[in-house]
């Protein structure tokens, strides 16, 4: 193949079927899972978790979307164990399965939720919200109050694979997201062992640096 | 009586004159949502929608299966001039640090002082809180627009019974019977629909309220 442009092969990543994706996400694991609903969500790979039956996962994510889509079928598969989501009134199953003593559901408010993962991501060993402070989030937490404001202490987050949605990705693993696609995926990229991205498109030249949502420094394995 | 779609109607549009140019406002999924066709068309006023979109248009009816842009409530929109798009953690920064004007969320419950229940009914209805404790603690105003009773029972208490989504955030009440202001001193009622007596929205509410010298008729 005649190469369209000067390489950096130390940088480039590798490139995989959504099936070799799928075996490194190993049950009764920890599992981030970008996207908002179906919106900038990786489909594929989930797919393959299904076929392999990988079950006992820890599901980390905003939501659990729809039963008959993506997280959803996770959840409907009964593949998860535990889910940390803020939300899950669009998943009736998720509610009945909680409500069975089936499933471990730890309900966090989003912007704790995603800045926990952040926090995982960059090194923190925590932070300061002042949300849910008086309500049941605060139960076994520090509370701490710091310039008359009384803040909880939030812990970070990091799962053992992350898996991620990208509109435009390029071999450097680095990724463009369109319109509200950005949501969980670019925290989630930086806080999991492993992470993989599920591209809509492989682009043969590089992204423009300057038009890069995740850098590719996050990135482990793209898949095709 | 008010139909339920009357309530609704009423709700929407009295929240609607809420806002001043420029507001930068986030609205809850349901009865939030509709308050978006009565702003003023002199009112300009910009919608964040917490999912990464600051500046969300209408309902986008050929974005096809599984669109790139959407709402909170997965819906496909479009965006108006001066928009952008960001990631979960900038738009909660915009939410927790004060950069949003003004919330509207329904409600379970809400009570005299301030406290809001709009997150879990335990062992019966658990959707989550989503962004909805953030929202409540971040919002410059928090306006609950919610309908006065539900099935008969006054859900305007003295004390919420339901977990709370926050503790004293709440700054208006609006609902088909009238409007209503949390303030040091208490809950004030502040404006009525005319289609109700004072005594009947006094007795559908828990709470204790305070009946503004000024009350007025509701402004729709």
């Amino acid at each position: 193949m005649t190469k369209m442009f000067n390489r950096n092969e130390t940088l480039v990543k590798k490139i995989i079927s959504a099936a070799e994706a799928g075996k490194l996400i190993r049950a009764n694991s920890s599992l981030m899972i970008g996207g908002f609903l179906r919106c900038g969500t990786p489909q594929r790979v989930i797919e393959e978790i299904i076929k392999n039956r990988t079950d006992g996962l820890t599901l980390i994510a905003n939501d659990t979307s729809y039963p008959e889509y993506d997280r959803g079928r996770l959840i409907v598969n009964k593949l998860v164990r535990k889910a940390i989501v803020t939300h899950i009134g669009t998943n009736p199953e998720t509610g009945r399965q909680f409500n069975a003593g089936e499933l471990e559901v730890e309900l966090v408010p989003m912007g704790t939720l995603v800045e926990r993962i952040r926090c995982g991501g960059a090194g923190l060993g925590g932070f300061l919200t002042p949300t849910g402070v008086g309500t049941v989030v605060e139960k076994g937490k520090t509370v701490i109050e710091s310039d008359g404001r009384k803040y909880l202490l939030e812990k970070p987050l990091t799962a053992d694979v992350a898996l991620i949605y990208g509109s435009k990705v390029d071999c450097y693993g680095n990724v463009f997201l369109d319109g509200t696609t950005r949501n969980f995926n670019t925290a989630m990229a930086t806080a999991a062992a492993t992470v993989i991205v599920e591209a809509d498109l492989i682009c043969d030249q590089p992204l423009n640096p300057a038009e890069i949502t995740i850098p590719g420094i996050f990135i482990d394995y793209i898949v095709k | 009586m008010l139909s339920k779609e009357q309530c609704r109607a009423v709700i929407a549009q009295r929240v609607a004159q809420e806002f001043k140019q420029g507001d930068v406002i986030t609205l809850g999924i349901g009865l939030p949502t509709e308050v978006a066709n009565y702003i003023p068309h002199e009112v300009e006023v910009i919608f964040h929608s917490e999912n990464s979109l600051l500046g969300v248009g209408r309902h986008d009816p050929d974005a096809g299966e599984n669109p790139k842009i959407t709402n909170a409530g997965g819906i496909a929109v479009t965006t108006r001039p001066g928009a952008a798009f960001f990631d979960t953690a900038t738009s909660f920064a915009m939410i927790r640090g004060g950069h949003v004007n003004a919330t509207v969320l329904g409600a379970l419950q809400a009570d005299q002082h301030g406290n809001l229940a709009n997150w879990m009914i335990p062992g019966a209805f658990i959707p989550g809180m989503g962004g909805a404790m953030d929202l409540v603690v971040g919002a410059e105003r928090v306006i609950i627009a919610m309908e006065h009773t539900n099935k008969g029972q006054p859900r305007i208490l003295k004390e919420c019974t339901l977990p709370l989504t926050a503790a004293g955030e709440v700054d208006l009440i609006v609902t088909e019977r009238g409007v209503l202001e949390v303030t040091p001193k208490g809950l004030v009622l502040k404006e009525i629909n005319p289609a109700f007596s004072l005594q009947e929205v006094i007795n559908s509410t828990e709470a204790d309220l305070i009946i503004a010298d000024t009350l007025t008729e509701i402004a729709v």
